[in-house]
């Protein structure tokens, strides 16, 4: 008889007037693989938070082990052995991954004696499970793989025997996933159990024993995996069958709208994050940057869109050069017809803390139809702003609200429209539904394609394969800096993996 | 989608909790009172007797208050670009050499309606460009703008003892502080207008720069919520990536945000000079750049805000005055105890009894509808 | 001779001079490690001077003195840890306060208890600290070059001299060689990573601030009851401002801050030493200009011929658990 790790019973979690956990009852069985699978706010992150002391059930039950537990703070779940690698690595990236180890785990009050147990200790778990990772290194200059890496060595290192990972493949190519995978069935072979956050179904029907899905902050189903597949697992997140594909028409191509030449950017740390690129976009097509987060897409996202002064390059818009490399001004290119919808929307395409008719003219400020001499016409303003609320379905309809008070999917929805309503004859769009609802991604995606169908030139960079393979008429897949592959949208998942993963760039290379 | 919170009325938000800030700071600054051996209800008796007393502590009130609108407004503005201005107080002193050159200049020769306007363009110029160094170097250098300013405070309280023993002082004279300014650099006062309520004043400096100070207030409401400039200003101020992605120029928002702060506070130099002293002498600010601080938080960087703060300032300074005189153990640095006090609770604690206000009306909200229908019953 | 003479002059001023810059520099970087910006350096140091003047002269003791200075000064950076830990308030502002709270609340404490237009009473020599003459000091002071360096330089001052300049490599060992100093390392650079490691974010920056607050207050007591004997009105005169540009300077290192401090100091030791007297080329220089040279040096060095420097990442922020 398999015994229970880990027993939720009736818990409720509520911030405020949002509930983000109802009456949710759990059981994960020891030795396994569990899965969580929800869409992004669906609660799975606060119930995992709750097992891992770092939020307090209003109401509830937990049991570890078969006995009641009370756990007020990630301490008291460390000391019944649960350990948590979190979406955001909790690392301190200047410290030496020996130093993160051993943070809250140190035997004394002096450093030396932590510091030699630990440097055995990791010595250990690197035989045991195929861990390894350079003890001294700075957590900054690992790779993001390696940092996930050292998550688990610290939960392990504290002796947990259950390990909850918070979508731990986000960050990672297609191959380093595989790798953790591998790590996560060996620890299980060991008898430790692990709890798998995730929206990514393919992860759970690759890995998974037992999966359980959440919906709006309530449980709605548990199912063992090989009993179950992805298209019943999505229509229970959702409620709905999911539209997997959206409705579009063959893409009429025509001239290039956006050329970006020679592109090479640097971080402010000197590393070369863009090298050397050139790509184009014609009229009437939506061209899609696939790749793992990090590979450069968000620094070419800043350059080619003026926030963010490259090393070298130039982006030609509507045949006349722009040199990016200058003190190129985001409204010099938004004049020449460059919209961008930017993947940071809190901070950096609103304003959270102003009302929505003030974020509905970010960027277009200067505009002299919200302007009357060195005034603002808010009239105008408001009037527009009404607008584009009635025709982006924008809720509430209250362009006097703080920005703040509008939901993930209406902040991008706002976003959208100022971007959309100024006619560019080029619009570049960074994560266009990230932490956006499904009802929002379907509207988008609907928008994007008409943005297209007009005779737009469309660029959209995401992390989301399956949005991209969507949308895109054309696929660039970056890593690395580089674009190593154009693909159609036609090709699969997997092949698209292989460019991601930068395999077939090393191979050409042998 | 809901607040996680309930949302506190605008009355509320704007007038309870600045009171309930005020107020706290002023037990604490009781307890100090208690501390020094005096009665801190009597000191309070005696402070506003001072200042509302009599007509003439009115005056006195609202001529200290004119100095706290500009200093105050001088806060505001940079704070609503995200800047730190703590250097008003320099700014202010500095300023006060612009005032001096044109007065000693054109005092004999022009009428003071001509005299004044060159002296604001003077004054506003030197405190603008004592601000516009700090201002340079945060924006091109990233020197912490707080610090800078607070360094350019004594430089401008160097520059200005140099000035005061030296050209700015008549030849004979011992005193470091100009000459007697003619009456073509004296401001008319405004002591009819309380006059007119039939009050009595012997003489007070309440005089005309106290309308500059609130044109300047009107202005600047004008420039934060009506203006490009004023939208750029806030964008900046709430998120300089926003900003970045919008075309704004940090480097020439902050340096303009800063250079209209320091005018502002340059301005705040008029009032104690020609409309009071007639003159420029050492440390004539005395502290009114500071105090600027409080009452830009306290008003909640509003220009209407600022000025019922700046009125309340006044009345400490006036009041504070008189308790001096009254209670010898409490000196007129008792209003500098309660000026950081006042940041602390309405500035760092802001959000101290936030929670509770909100709790409060939460509490009562559900069951507004219910008293609606008792009162109902009852009228 | 004279020449060597007057360099061991400015050198000893030097290190007079840098002694409280040195303190409240290492207080700063304390509070600033553990991700919390004191710009209450200055007020801390006040009240430290006050209350070390006022309690010395009233019990006749030059160590209650310096526990009053600790005490009180360890209060409010307690008052600055509610603010900016407890309830989340903007550091800067909350600092900016309890400057104001300082200046105003020393003298006039000051007037109310001594009537003496807000100075302490002079102290008397056994009220403050005194100059420790080193063994052979003395025998020591004919011997050419070393024996001044030994009997001026290093012997002869104040206990709080040695404290300051030895709690260089003791707060060197704490930050890089202890569990706290670990800690306290990463509280500032990542909270959430200490909190989900199961430690105490509040009353680990706490525990820095009360750090802090020993330090300033040891250096008002020094400036109080060392430097001068009681205490003046504003007699800080920006020191801690300075201090927190020295900090900035050292980027926020132990060792660096104590060059930091001395070149200060030093400057400062300077300019005291060249006032009235003609320079070579420049002629003579105005008192004002030289008064103002310290803090036109803090600018200029922090406008940027001092490298990148990179505070610990989550200074300045409150630290909110992640929704």
């Amino acid at each position: 008889m398999a015994q229970a790790a880990i027993e939720l019973i009736g818990i409720n979690k509520s911030f405020g007037a949002v509930r983000a956990n109802r009456d949710i009852n759990l059981e994960i069985v020891r030795g396994t693989i569990h899965g969580i699978v929800g869409e992004n706010g669906a609660g799975k992150s606060t119930l995992m938070s709750i097992l891992y002391g770092f939020y307090q059930a209003d109401s509830g039950e937990i049991r570890v082990g078969g006995q009641p537990a009370s756990i007020k703070t990630p301490n008291d779940a460390i000391a019944l052995g649960i350990g948590m690698v979190h979406q955001h690595f909790m690392l301190v990236d200047n410290f030496t991954v020996l130093e993160n180890v051993i943070l809250g785990a140190e035997s004394d009050a002096l450093l030396k004696r932590s510091i030699t147990k630990a440097r055995s200790e990791l010595e250990r778990l690197e035989r045991e499970y195929g861990l390894e990772v350079d003890p001294d290194a700075i957590i900054e200059e690992l790779p993001v793989g390696l940092q996930q890496r050292v998550e688990i060595l610290k939960a392990l290192y504290r002796g947990a025997e259950i390990l909850i990972l918070d979508e731990p493949t986000g960050v990672l190519t297609p191959a380093e996933a595989d790798h953790l995978f591998r790590i996560l069935k060996q620890l299980k072979e060991q008898g430790k159990t692990i709890v798998l956050i995730t929206h990514k179904l393919r992860e759970i029907m690759a890995i998974t024993d037992t999966v359980s899905v959440m919906r709006q902050g309530t449980m709605v189903a548990t199912r063992e995996t090989r009993k179950t597949t992805v298209e019943e697992l999505a229509e229970l997140m959702v409620g709905r069958r999911v539209l997997l594909r959206v409705e579009k028409g063959e893409a009429e191509a025509g001239d290039v709208k956006l050329a970006v030449k020679n592109l090479t950017v640097k971080d402010s740390r000197g590393v070369t994050m863009v090298d050397d690129i050139s790509f184009d976009v014609r009229a009437g097509e939506i061209v899609g940057i696939a790749g793992v987060a990090g590979n450069g897409q968000s620094e070419m996202l800043e350059a080619i869109s003026g926030i963010r002064r490259a090393v070298s390059g130039s982006v030609m818009l509507d045949g006349k050069p722009i040199d990016l490399t200058g003190a190129a001004d985001p409204g010099e290119l938004r004049d020449r017809g460059l919209a961008h919808v930017p993947e940071d929307r809190h901070h950096v395409g609103l304003v959270l803390a102003f009302e929505e008719n003030e974020n509905s003219i970010l960027g277009y400020h200067d505009d002299e139809r919200y302007l009357k001499g060195p005034f603002l016409d808010i009239d105008a303003i408001r009037n527009d702003a009404r607008d584009k609320i009635t025709k982006y379905d924008i809720r509430p309809a209250d362009c006097r609200l703080k920005t703040a008070n509008f939901s993930g999917g209406n902040q991008q929805k706002i976003v959208l429209a100022r971007e959309m309503e100024q006619d560019p004859g080029v619009l570049i769009v960074g994560q266009p539904t990230r932490g956006v609802d499904v009802g929002a991604i379907e509207f988008i995606h609907k928008r994007l394609i008409a943005m297209r169908d007009q005779g737009k030139a469309v660029l959209v960079v995401s992390v989301e394969l399956d949005e991209i393979r969507s949308l895109s008429d054309r696929i660039l897949v970056m890593f690395a800096g580089r674009i190593v592959g154009e693909r159609g949208p036609e090709a699969t998942e997997g092949e698209l993996g292989l460019l991601m993963a930068g395999v077939e760039r090393q191979e050409a290379a042998e | 989608m809901s607040a996680p919170y309930a949302k506190l009325p605008a009355w509320a938000d704007y007038g309870l909790i600045p009171v309930i800030n005020l107020a706290v700071a002023f037990v604490v600054a009781g307890f100090v009172v208690l501390l020094v051996g005096e009665n801190p209800f009597r000191a309070a008796a005696v402070l506003v007797e001072g200042a509302f007393g009599r007509g003439q502590g009115i005056a006195f009130t609202l001529f200290y208050a004119t100095t706290f609108i500009f200093s105050g407004l001088s806060v505001a503005v940079a704070a609503h670009c995200g800047l730190f201005n703590i250097g008003g107080e320099g700014q202010g002193y500095i300023a006060g050499l612009g005032i001096g050159v044109v007065c000693l200049a054109f005092d004999s020769v022009l009428p003071w309606w001509l005299t004044f306007p060159l002296a604001i363009i003077a004054a506003a110029a030197m405190g603008a460009l004592w601000a516009l160094i700090p201002a340079y170097l945060q924006a091109k250098r990233g020197s912490h703008i707080v610090i800078t300013t607070i360094m350019f405070n004594f430089i401008a309280a160097s520059v200005m003892v140099y000035a005061l023993v030296g050209f700015l002082k008549p030849a004979n004279s011992m005193a470091p502080q100009t000459r007697t300014f003619l009456e073509g650099a004296q401001l008319p006062k405004l002591n009819w207008v309380i006059e007119l309520f039939g009050a009595k004043i012997r003489s007070a400096p309440f005089n005309i720069s106290f309308l500059l100070a609130l044109a300047m207030a009107f202005l600047v409401w004008v420039l934060i919520w009506r203006t490009r400039l004023g939208y750029e200003m806030r964008t900046y101020g709430h998120s300089s990536k926003a900003a970045r992605y919008a075309g704004i120029s940090e480097a020439r928002i902050i340096i303009i945000a800063m250079m209209i702060s320091g005018a502002l506070a340059g301005m705040m130099a008029l009032n104690p000079t020609m409309g009071d002293q007639h003159n420029v002498a050492l440390e004539f600010v005395s502290g009114a750049g500071f105090v600027g601080i409080a009452v830009a938080l306290m008003g909640r960087l509003h220009p209407v805000g600022i000025v019922l703060a700046a009125i309340l300032f006044g009345m400490l300074y006036q009041g504070g005055a008189e308790l001096a005189f009254e209670m010898p153990a409490i000196s007129r640095d008792m209003i500098v105890i309660i000026q950081g006090l006042v940041i602390l609770f309405a500035g760092a604690l802001e959000h101290m009894f936030r929670p509770y206000v909100q709790a409060l009306f939460a509490s009562l909200s559900p069951r507004s509808v219910g008293m609606e229908a008792i009162k109902g019953k009852g009228a | 001779m004279d020449m060597f003479n007057a360099i061991i002059q400015v050198l000893d001023s030097t290190i007079r001079l840098s002694v409280p810059l040195l303190l409240a520099c290492l207080a700063g970087l304390y509070s600033e490690r553990a991700g919390i910006f004191d710009i209450g350096l200055e007020g801390k140091m006040l009240v430290g001077a006050f209350a070390g003047a006022a309690a010395a002269s009233v019990f006749h003791s030059a160590f209650i003195g310096l526990g009053m200075a600790i005490l009180i000064s360890v209060a409010f950076a307690l008052v600055h840890g509610f603010a900016s830990i407890t309830h989340r308030g903007n550091q800067i502002v909350s600092g900016v306060a309890i400057n104001f709270i300082a200046a105003g609340s020393t003298i006039m404490l000051g007037q109310a208890w001594f009537q003496q237009g807000g100075r302490t009473p002079a102290l008397a020599p056994d009220e403050r600290f005194g100059a420790i003459i080193w063994p052979g000091a003395d025998a020591l002071r004919g011997v050419p070059i070393l024996g001044p360096i030994y009997s001026e330089l290093i012997s002869g001052h104040s206990v709080l001299v040695y404290v300051a300049f030895l709690a260089v490599p003791f707060t060197w060992w704490v930050l890089f060689r202890t569990r706290f100093g670990l800690r306290m390392r990463a509280v500032g650079e990542n909270p959430a990573a200490v909190d989900t490691a199961g430690i105490s974010v509040a009353w680990l920056r706490y525990r820095a601030l009360i750090c802090t607050g020993v330090l300033t207050g040891i250096a008002g007591a020094y400036l109080s009851m060392v430097q001068n004997g009681g205490f003046v009105k504003d007699m800080t005169a920006g020191k801690g401002y300075i201090a927190l540009a020295a900090l900035i300077f050292a980027k926020w290192k132990p060792v660096n801050a104590m060059f930091a401090c001395l070149l200060f100091g030093f400057l400062d030791a300077l300019s005291i030493r060249l006032q009235g007297t003609p320079l070579p080329l420049i002629g003579k220089v105005p008192v004002q200009l030289m008064q103002a040279l310290p803090y036109i040096l803090t600018v200029i060095l922090l406008a940027g011929f001092i490298g990148k420097a990179i505070p610990p990442r989550a200074g300045g922020v409150p630290y909110v658990k992640e929704r």
